[in-house]
């Protein structure tokens, strides 16, 4: 039984853990989502053991922790990906951000030359 | 439009000779986060910098300085390797070459047979597919579908302003099949390369077969991505 008890210590120690983030706006809404999924779900299969062995056989795995092992490395697989997908997206979204300081620096920099009198570029240097 | 990297050393000498050359043209280089002297040398050469706050690649650099062409009404751009490779006095000829033809995007092609350029193994077979390809793709036979040496035309700028890839070879490759797929058309010119300023090309046949690799996975996701749907109907109006 003691196993048991660990186990549902420890996800409600990840639930807690989460809804902390949230709440320091460390972790976005979009983003806890399913870390608030996957805890609950494991404290529900802590709490009864019956249902892991129960669906299991629904879905005809042999050994129930082997469910629990292959869903896990599945919902890890799905939330790798979509971080990648943000990560792509937040690159271009830098990429916009970069081009746009440097046309503006660039205009900056004209219109301060032009403000001090120095030659501005195109015109041919002293 | 120069994109340069780290080029302190050759562009100096570049942009010399570009204003004997063209001194008509406005000339401006894009800094891809350079951590030298680029921008300084270039501002006190008098042409216009983008000074890019981090390293985003040739692609990155490359739509930065189309938007701010696009900013600035300028209607034709012809992008230039930084290291010296291109003569800016073939820059009239891709010019007079696009005006020739009516093509949007103008390639300046190493000339089969007459640079110094000699492609050996794996990346020559990467080269050849990569012509291959894209040559049927486009309609008309291109040799040198990697290169630096480009002009693109008003509708072409509009264009990359809005889809330049920044992705590996994203700028020669994808470019061309984007430009292809919003109705452009695309030529290409010959001209002769020199040899760099500085560095030789990397002919270690490893990296020249992961070269091959990345080229063949960006053109084939190039090929299947879906058609751009920024095509506004004022842009690109009259293609078929």
């Amino acid at each position: 039984m003691s196993g048991y008890l660990f186990a549902v210590v420890m996800s409600v120690v990840t639930l807690l853990f989460v809804v902390h983030l949230l709440r320091r706006r460390q972790l976005r809404e979009k983003y806890a989502g399913i870390w608030l999924v996957v805890s609950l779900a494991i404290i529900v299969l802590a709490a009864f053991p019956q249902l892991a062995i129960r669906l299991s056989d629904l879905v005809g795995v042999e050994t129930p922790s082997n469910l629990l092992f292959a869903s896990s490395l599945a919902v890890l697989l799905l939330v790798a990906i979509q971080l990648s997908t943000e990560i792509s997206a937040l690159e271009e979204e830098t990429r916009t951000i970069a081009e746009q300081t440097a046309i503006l620096g660039e205009r900056l920099t004209r219109l301060e030359d032009a403000a001090d009198g120095a030659p501005r570029p195109g015109d041919d240097e002293a | 439009m120069l994109p340069a990297w780290n080029e302190e050393i050759a562009l100096p000498l570049v942009l010399a000779e570009l204003r004997d050359a063209v001194p008509e043209i406005d000339v401006l280089v894009v800094s891809d986060g350079s951590t030298d002297r680029t921008v300084k040398v270039a501002r006190q050469s008098g042409v216009r910098v983008l000074d890019l706050p981090i390293n985003l690649g040739v692609g990155g650099a490359m739509r930065a300085g189309f938007k701010f062409a696009l900013v600035n009404g300028y209607d034709s751009v012809v992008q230039c390797d930084a290291d010296g490779q291109h003569d800016p006095r073939d820059i009239p000829r891709l010019v007079a070459a696009a005006e020739a033809t009516e093509a949007d995007v103008v390639i300046g092609a190493r000339f089969a047979g007459a640079g110094a350029y000699e492609a050996r193994g794996p990346r020559r077979w990467a080269m050849r597919l990569l012509s291959t390809v894209l040559s049927r793709l486009v309609g008309t036979r291109l040799t040198d579908t990697t290169s630096g040496f480009k002009l693109s035309g008003p509708r072409a700028v509009s264009l990359f302003a809005r889809e330049y890839p920044a992705e590996y070879l994203g700028d020669t490759i994808e470019s061309l099949v984007i430009a292809h797929r919003a109705g452009l058309t695309v030529r290409q010119l010959p001209v002769e390369m020199r040899p760099r300023a500085g560095g030789e090309p990397s002919h270690s046949p490893w990296r020249a077969g992961i070269f091959l690799g990345r080229a063949g996975l960006a053109l084939a996701v190039a090929l299947s991505r879906p058609a751009p749907r920024f095509a506004t109907p004022d842009h690109l109006a009259p293609a078929s």
